[in-house]
């Protein structure tokens, strides 16, 4: 089932969705909640975007159950978030107006509810609570799982509770007292023995994932919409006996942490487009000067300044090849809320094993948006950088080694003192413009991605058939939804939701796509940025067929499964 | 191995520990060759063995300094080399860390991370090499080049007031500023000694000549004198005396208490897994 | 920390050890400069000063019968920054001819001998006077030494500093 709670600032719908959505966690169901808002810092137009089901879900899907307004002040604005249908229910205060014509014209149901006269009936009371009451009412839960969850985050008092929990109850007896009864897809009664579920963001996903590989040192600058991964971070890494520092700006951001890693401290920082692009300089230092480091970009409209709040996949481009020189990195990119843990883990163990710096594309939809998983295990990945000896008399900070990995001397142990620099350099680390010194630091700072094995999680793969569809990021949910789809229609379709994207796998592609003859890469942006970069650096059966589209509105299970039906029947 | 090891003994910290096989490129007649003896000469002052100590740098000719010390060098990019030098205190709080470069890098592109450096107080050491021009590209003009001086990219002169480091490192927060003279390499190594000493940021602006494009740069050593009073630390009063600086006073300006940034032990109250209960269901 | 004018004749002589050693080291840095520089020829000359100052220093620690050399020794800074026997950084030039090295090196062993001669007059101590007015006569004969090297060396050209090429640069 799918709830918008839309609403003006002091109406509260953003605490009522996420109350929803610790109710639902508490009655074992799972959810997805995302937020959507005007520009205002507060008190501004505002919904809370919920989805309930009872398998994990990374997509809102394609239309909304319910949208229920405590105004309706130029919620007109979320119009294109919040698609209707004749099936919809709108719910809407009368003493606000009427709905715009935008939702009435869907021919949804339109279900008035004085929900701000209801509220001021009880003393101390607020409306979001009446809202909470009826969309939790309208989603099959019992009472009592939303009462708990209001009273496990109840901050303000006693007697405060008491009324909002009245005004609760009376948004709830109202739903059940609409004529005719609303006819609305129920969320499922959970299972009994559920196991523990968590309820995460993207952001805070990112960081867990980070601490647990081993990242003890942050340094950033605040950027929307990765704000939110540092101030989890900030806290919590004083608790494990890491520091977080806030940077004067982005270009401080990545030169610290690669200070902080040439001493030996697994250091990450976290930006979004316009932060990376600042940091460009300074991540090929890092790969110049074979210091691993850890940038987690939370993807959002772009060029420029773009669209801070909204999600999109452009920065694929730049992270892949956005360097001058030969400045080969390491670039990956969760595909779900859950995935941002397991893959930032796995880019702390891959920066420092490689000693290099690891781009973790992750985008404002995962990062922002909290949803109740089931909790990702600690796959065990952890910093191990390969170091250098004490006292070695023949110790060269860059020698050629055959894997390319040469042991890194760490400030403080003695006889193997070196000078790092992202000059090119000798095997000993003398500064060089020698041509053969070049090719050789050079080949090695390549060879050394390319030989490492990366194992199985480089793609998550499903399915056979002739036909493939491939993704990467936060667009795998919207089309594994569309695959599945697909397949109960008779499909047959193989699914590539890539995770590494750089260095390039051709071989490992080329086996997943053996007996694919018609390929098509779905993405979030307008200049097929993943289309492109496949096309340039693997081998696919024919040209591939490319949907894409740019945010701010995610791509959605339907769309992506028409444009496969469209695609096949074109074959 | 040299004459010198026939004449001087094998103690376990002398400058002679402190120098890297690296022979520098600098110009015959550059101020930096003393200061490099200075940094190494405070080092063997200070005691710690080269491998306690990071040297941290940015781009330009004194930026060349990590490679020609025996220490942990870092060579990073222009302007960041406070930055760097920053992640590497807080993280590895352990080491003594000094930050080595020139007007050009330091105070111009340098400058955004200059002031949050000094603000921010953590323990380090920023010598800056001015020789007021960009030496290693050619001789422009640096920001604390004479407004009438000439240049190919600034015919006629910039005509802009000059930056004064010093009463920004002051105003901005550092909690030890001196200006030191590169002719004068003992009385260089003592001031670097005391910045290294004292807690907090350190700042130590040391007329360094560049004799290639700033051959005129001869006559300081003819007219830079000690300071007439002894160091405070008492930063209105430090603030007064620089506000009249000419920028030939040589000493110890200012040695203040300012409260240091608080770096991190490193002891871990929680696990991770602590952690993880916050999102429990 | 500035050396205090010298009271005994061992502080006295481990103020001149300080000397020589310490213009011992600025050649040797200005000889690796002007090697760095593809001037050997200057290179050369300022290396066999090292070799020079560094028997001048052994010297004084055979005359002294010093088993080790003395601790904590400082060379007075005079005339300037410089201790007395130190060729100044700046008074090098990268395309300098032999001469030129030598003229510093004279005016290095003067200004030495003058320092001496100062010592001398000031002198408290009749044992450091004494002292003082040795290692005076001592840097004299170095002088004679050095203008001696000198007659043998041929004079610089006129254009000696021109070079047809602008700087170069790097980074």
């Amino acid at each position: 089932m799918v709830i918008a709670l839309a609403g003006s600032g002091g109406s509260g719908v953003m605490t009522a969705g996420t109350l929803l959505l610790a109710a639902a966690a508490k009655a074992g169901v799972y959810g997805l909640m995302v937020r959507t808002s005007g520009p205002q810092i507060r008190g501004g137009e505002a919904a809370a975007l919920v989805r309930l089901a009872d398998r994990p879900v990374d997509t809102l899907g394609d239309t909304f159950d319910l949208l229920l307004a405590i105004d309706w002040s130029n919620t007109h604005r979320f119009a294109d978030e919040v698609p209707l249908t004749a099936r919809s229910v709108i719910v809407g205060d009368p003493d606000e107006g009427q709905p715009p014509e935008v939702f009435l014209a869907t021919g949804a149901r339109y279900v008035p509810l004085q929900m701000k006269k209801m509220a001021r009936a009880i003393a101390g009371s607020w409306v979001n609570m009446v809202a909470l009451g009826f969309a939790g009412a309208l989603a099959g839960f019992p009472q009592e799982a939303l009462e708990a969850a209001v009273r496990a985050d109840w901050k303000r008092g006693d007697e405060a509770l008491a009324a909002n929990l009245s005004a609760l109850a009376a948004g709830y007896a109202a739903e059940r007292g609409v004529t005719p009864p609303i006819v609305a897809p129920q969320v499922p009664q959970p299972k009994a023995g559920a196991k523990p579920r968590w309820s995460i963001s993207g952001n805070e996903a990112a960081g867990l994932g980070a601490i647990r590989g081993g990242v003890r040192f942050v340094a950033a600058y605040p950027i929307t919409p990765a704000t939110e991964l540092l101030e989890w971070m900030a806290p919590a890494l004083t608790r494990v006996g890491g520091t977080l520092l806030q940077a004067e700006d982005e270009l401080a951001s990545i030169n610290m942490i690669i200070g902080g890693s040439y001493g030996g401290v697994p250091s990450l920082t976290a930006t979004a487009g316009p932060g990376l692009s600042l940091m460009a300089e300074g991540i090929g230092l890092a790969v110049a000067s074979e210091t691993p480091v850890v940038i987690v970009d939370v993807m959002r409209g772009g060029p420029s300044t773009g669209i801070p709040a909204k999600s999109e996949q452009s920065d694929l481009s730049f992270a892949v090849s956005g360097l001058h020189g030969d400045a080969p990195r390491l670039v990956v990119a969760p595909t779900s809320i859950a995935d941002c843990a397991t893959t930032t883990q796995w880019a702390v163990h891959l920066a420092e094993a490689l000693q290099a710096p690891a781009i973790v594309l992750s985008d404002q939809f995962l990062g922002q948006s909290r949803a109740i998983i089931d909790p990702p295990a600690d796959s065990g990945l952890r910093a191990q950088r390969l170091r250098a000896e004490a006292n070695d008399a023949d110790y060269k900070r860059y020698r050629n080694t055959e894997s390319g990995v040469s042991p890194m001397a760490v400030p403080g142990t003695p006889g193997v003192t070196y000078t790092a620099d992202g000059l090119e350099h000798t095997e000993a680390a003398v500064p060089s413009s020698n041509s053969r010194d070049h090719r050789l630091q050079l080949d090695k700072r390549e060879r050394k991605l390319l030989q490492h094995d990366y194992g199985d999680a480089w793609a998550d793969i499903d399915g056979d058939g002739d036909a493939a569809v491939i993704t990467f990021g936060s667009t795998s949910a919207a089309v594994r939804e569309a695959v599945a789809r697909a397949r109960a229609e008779g499909l047959r379709v193989r699914l590539v939701a890539m995770r590494l994207l750089a260095p390039a796998q051709p071989e490992k592609l080329a086996k997943a796509l053996e007996g694919v003859r018609h390929v098509m890469v779905v993405e979030q942006n307008h200049g097929a940025q993943f289309c492109r970069y496949l096309r340039g650096h693997f081998d696919l059966p024919a040209k591939p067929a490319s949907y894409h589209r740019p945010g701010p509105l995610p791509l959605r299970p339907g769309e992506v499964h028409k444009a496969i039906a469209d695609w096949r029947k074109a074959a | 191995m040299n004459d010198l090891a026939a004449a001087a003994p094998a103690a376990a910290c002398t400058p002679a520990t402190f120098k890297s096989a690296v022979k520098p490129v600098w110009c015959p007649g550059c101020g930096d060759y003393s200061v490099l003896s200075a940094i190494t000469k405070a080092l063997a002052m200070i005691g710690r063995p080269p491998h306690e100590v990071g040297v941290v740098s940015g781009i330009g000719c004194s930026s060349r300094i990590p490679a020609y010390t025996s220490c942990y060098g870092f060579h990073g990019v222009h302007g960041r080399s406070l930055a760097a030098a920053t992640g590497l205190k807080v993280a590895r709080p352990d080491l003594t860390v000094i930050v080595t470069g020139g007007d050009g890098d330091g105070y111009s592109i340098g400058g955004n991370h200059f002031l949050h450096a000094c603000r921010r107080n953590v323990d380090l050491t920023y010598i800056v090499m001015d020789n007021h021009v960009y030496g290693m590209t050619k001789g422009q003009p640096s920001p604390t080049t004479e407004p009438d001086w000439d240049s190919k990219l600034a015919p006629g002169g910039t005509k802009i007031r000059v930056f004064h480091p010093m009463v920004v490192a002051l105003a901005a927060g550092a909690n030890f500023v001196a200006r030191a003279f590169a002719g004068d390499p003992n009385g260089t190594a003592a001031v670097i000694a005391q910045a290294i000493r004292h807690p907090g940021f350190s700042f130590v602006e040391i007329l360094s000549p560049c004799v290639t494009f700033r051959p005129e740069q001869k006559e300081w050593k003819s007219i830079v004198r000690p300071a007439s009073a002894e160091a405070t630390d008492d930063p209105a009063l430090a603030a007064r005396r620089v506000m009249s600086d000419d920028g030939l006073n040589i000493g110890v300006l200012y040695a203040g208490n300012r409260p240091c940034y608080r770096l991190n032990d490193g002891s871990a109250a929680s696990n991770v897994t602590d952690l993880e209960m916050e999102f429990r269901v | 920390m500035k050396p205090t004018a010298p009271t005994t004749v061992e502080e006295f002589m481990a103020q001149a050890y300080a000397m020589e050693l310490e213009a011992q080291q600025r050649y040797a840095d200005l000889a690796d400069a002007m090697e760095m520089h593809n001037n050997r020829e200057a290179a050369e000359l300022f290396r066999k000063m090292v070799v020079i100052e560094g028997k001048h220093a052994a010297q004084i620690m055979a005359e002294m019968g010093w088993k080790a050399p003395p601790a904590n020794a400082v060379a007075p800074a005079w005339e300037g920054f410089d201790s007395a026997e130190q060729v100044p950084v700046d008074d090098v030039h990268y395309l300098m001819r032999p001469w030129h090295a030598l003229q510093l090196a004279l005016a290095a062993e003067q200004r030495a001998a003058r320092f001496f001669a100062e010592l001398a007059m000031t002198a408290k101590d009749e044992s450091v006077r004494k002292a003082a007015i040795e290692l005076r006569d001592e840097e004299l004969e170095h002088v004679e030494l050095v203008r001696a090297w000198m007659a043998k060396v041929p004079q610089p050209e006129k254009d000696w500093a021109e070079d047809p090429d602008p700087p170069r640069y790097d980074d």
